[in-house]
């Protein structure tokens, strides 16, 4: 076993940590504060080879493996969530979705330009009346010729107004859509620009503010027949597997904002004096901080461990589930207790942690909230539930493979 | 166009705190780092390469964890890096410093251009770029903050230097060596090609015995000509602030005009 990271993944990390530091963090306060979005920050991540890192270079990426897509989630959201959720949504569940399902074509025509960060992916799931509970979609592609008509509203989208594409989940068997059975969705990719596609943003969010979540309308949305990903009635599978990706990057996240926090914690407690000594001294304050620590080093642990069964292809549904649960409770934990050590500096906007605070919370509820996760564990605990194998699954990491071009 | 880069492994001055007691710099436990203005140093000769072709040679002397920093200058872009590491260099001032790294140079091959930092964090004399340079009978330009024209063909180049009272402009002949400032440029991260790169190279490890033609009694602490008496932190400065007053911020900048005008400040 081999506990220690190696060296391309420590330089790996310095750098992300690094670009984060010299391209988000200046900002960061003043686009949070304004609500604002900064759609300059893809062309940096992009020639970063973030946008790309984890899929072959063939396919227009940067050729290196699960783990480094889990580090950089963890150096980027140790500055702000906001920055992770781009790596989340464009890269583990749009651009890895487009590596595990689509055929060769979809690759080249699809998932090149992504890797290299030209075009931006979002993952389009949820709507008004279907969170949790997926199989409630209401959205339905129905075929005419050599095209899907889809209509139904998407909501709650991460990059849904700044991206190019988008993965679509829609109903294309109505009599299964009757019955609740998932084997009538599919999924589709589709284009900004196309007629009928519209989309919004949502504003007031609690957190995530420097990020862009919005709304996607279709009203009759031509989406031509190649651009169904894996095969009708697939959709389902597809998105669930494409959460094993998605919410590997949130574990890695909060387990850097749990880092973001125990490092402004352990700062603030040397500095601030009461009773004639730092704060670090007292006891209840030690004790916050010993849990961060704690939870630290174990959210960090489950996602490499997540990251590593990744690459040796072996499935991970459960281990991620796991690691994904645990960081995001931890990371919101650990939060509240930063603001608390911060007393009421902690409760302005003058320190980060009251955004690290609102940025917890979103985590706690998307990519499958506390709720859920708990019950995939119960069940996974009880022998409820079991994995069976993809069709299609993602692909090992081939250190040879690649790299070639 | 052949770059060769002189790197230096540095403890992270951030990180550096001095033995209250004894006065010395407590270096146990502190992380080493690339010396930050070389980092411009590498991105200068990797401009030069993206430029004009040919390659780049990173070289550092230190002890065998020195290699750390010779895997930096690979991910950002470098093509070549060799260590200088023994027993025998041990102890080397900057004038044996610039003579080994002299002498590595040389068993390099023909080279057109050798990059410096203006001076590492830890030692910070600066001595080591106008070392080399001398060593290898090239002209050194120093405090470099801009390459207004450069032509290989011709062997000409014309520098900026950043004085303490402006800028100086001066022409130079190639080989030259140039030790260059922060304002030089804006270092690029390393890619994560070249972080694989690095991280798969293996890199060639030159001792004393390698340096052939080079006399052993320039190496190391018996080859330095300085004597470190004592190393002390200077008492701490004390000064008086004063705060000026005034309603406006104009009238704020009038005042402190005037005090400095009084002082003979300016
Ligand atoms: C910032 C942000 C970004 C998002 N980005 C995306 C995106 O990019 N793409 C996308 O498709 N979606 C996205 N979402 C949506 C997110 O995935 C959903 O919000 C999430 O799945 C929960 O669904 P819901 O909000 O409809 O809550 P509901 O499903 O209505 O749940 C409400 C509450 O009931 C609980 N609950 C539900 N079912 C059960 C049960 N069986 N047992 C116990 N408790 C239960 C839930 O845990 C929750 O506490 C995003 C959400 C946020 C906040
Ligand atoms: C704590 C401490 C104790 C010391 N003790 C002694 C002592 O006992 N006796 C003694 O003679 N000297 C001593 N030195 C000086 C030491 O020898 C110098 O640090 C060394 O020679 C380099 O000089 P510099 O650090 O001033 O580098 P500078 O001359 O400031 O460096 C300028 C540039 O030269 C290049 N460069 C410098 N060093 C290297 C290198 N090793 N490899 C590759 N490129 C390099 C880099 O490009 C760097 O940016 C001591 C230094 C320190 C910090």
């Amino acid at each position: 076993m081999e506990f220690q990271l190696s060296d391309e993944h420590r330089m790996l990390e310095k750098t992300v940590r690094e670009f984060a530091a010299r391209e988000i963090a200046p900002t960061i306060k003043e686009l949070d504060r304004t609500h604002s979005f900064d759609p300059g920050i893809f062309p940096k991540m992009a020639e970063q080879g973030l946008l790309g890192i984890c899929i072959p270079e063939r396919y227009g990426g940067a050729g290196m493996d699960y783990i480094s897509l889990g580090l950089a989630c963890e150096e980027l959201e140790y500055v702000d969530t906001s920055a992770r959720v781009i790596m989340s949504v464009h890269v583990g569940l749009y651009s890895c979705t487009l590596f595990q399902w689509g055929t060769e074509e979809q690759k080249q025509k699809y998932l090149v330009p992504a890797a290299q960060g030209d075009v931006i992916g979002a993952f389009g799931l949820t709507e008004p009346n279907a969170g949790s509970d997926v199989v409630n979609l209401q959205t339905t592609a129905r075929r005419e010729g050599d095209h899907y008509i889809l209509n139904g509203e998407k909501t709650w989208i991460s990059l849904a107004d700044v991206a190019d594409h988008f993965l679509i989940f829609a109903w294309t068997d109505m009599e299964k859509k009757r019955r609740r059975d998932h084997s009538g969705i599919s999924a589709f990719i589709v284009e900004r620009g196309w007629p009928g596609l519209t989309t919004d943003t949502i504003h007031g969010k609690l957190g995530v503010r420097a990020g862009n979540t919005g709304s996607i309308s279709m009203n009759d949305v031509p989406v031509p027949a190649e651009n169904l990903l894996g095969q009708e009635g697939e959709g389902f599978k597809i998105a669930m597997s494409a959460l094993d990706q998605g919410r590997y990057t949130v574990a890695a996240g909060a387990t850097g904002l749990i880092r973001a926090c125990l490092d402004a914690s352990v700062r603030y407690a040397n500095e601030r004096q009461t009773f004639g000594v730092p704060i670090g001294r007292h006891q209840l304050i030690q004790q916050m901080i010993a849990y961060m620590a704690q939870r630290y080093e174990i959210a960090r642990l489950l996602y490499l461990r997540a990251g590593w069964l990744k690459n040796q292809g072996i499935r991970n549904t459960r281990e991620t589930s796991l690691a994904k649960w645990y960081a995001c409770d931890a990371a919101f934990d650990s939060a509240s207790d930063a603001v608390q050590i911060h007393g009421a500096y902690g409760f302005c906007d003058e320190y980060d942690v009251e955004r690290f605070f609102r940025n917890a919370k979103g985590a706690v509820i998307y990519e499958g909230s506390r709720e859920i996760h708990q019950l995939l564990q119960a069940e996974y605990a009880l022998g409820y539930r079991q994995d069976r194998p993809l069709r299609c699954e993602l692909p090992a990491y081939d250190p040879e493979t690649w790299t070639e071009s | 166009m052949h770059a060769i880069v002189c790197i230096k492994q540095v403890p992270d001055t951030t990180e550096v705190k001095i033995d209250p007691v004894r006065g010395t710099l407590i270096r146990e436990g502190v992380p080493s780092i690339l010396n930050p203005f070389d980092t411009y140093a590498i991105e200068e000769a990797l401009r030069l390469k993206e430029q004009f072709g040919g390659k780049v040679t990173a070289i550092s002397m230190g002890p065998p964890q020195a290699i750390e920093v010779l895997k930096e200058a690979v991910a950002m872009g470098c093509d070549e890096a060799i260590l200088l590491s023994d027993r025998a260099f041990a102890g080397s001032d900057t004038w044996a410093t610039a003579y080994t790294l002299s002498q590595a140079i040389r068993r390099l091959g023909p080279f057109d251009i050798i990059f410096c930092g203006r001076q590492a964090i830890d030692g910070d004399t600066g001595q080591v770029g106008p070392g080399i340079a001398r060593q290898l009978k090239i002209n050194q330009l120093t405090y470099v903050c801009k390459i207004q024209h450069i032509d290989f063909d011709k062997g000409e180049i014309r520098v900026e230097r950043l004085l303490e009272e402006g800028r100086e402009v001066v022409e130079s002949r190639l080989p030259a060596l140039l030790t260059v400032v922060k304002d030089i440029n804006q270092p690029r991260y390393p890619t994560f090609k070249g972080i694989r790169r690095a991280s798969r190279m293996e890199y060639p490890i030159w001792t004393a015995k390698d340096l052939e033609g080079a006399n052993p009694a320039y190496f190391g602490l018996d080859g330095s000509p300085t004597r470190v008496v004592r190393v002390f932190t200077p008492p701490p400065r004390s000064g008086q602030t004063e705060i000026i007053q005034g309603e406006t911020v104009q009238e704020q900048a009038a005042k402190l005009v005037e005090k400095l005008l009084a002082e003979k400040i300016i």
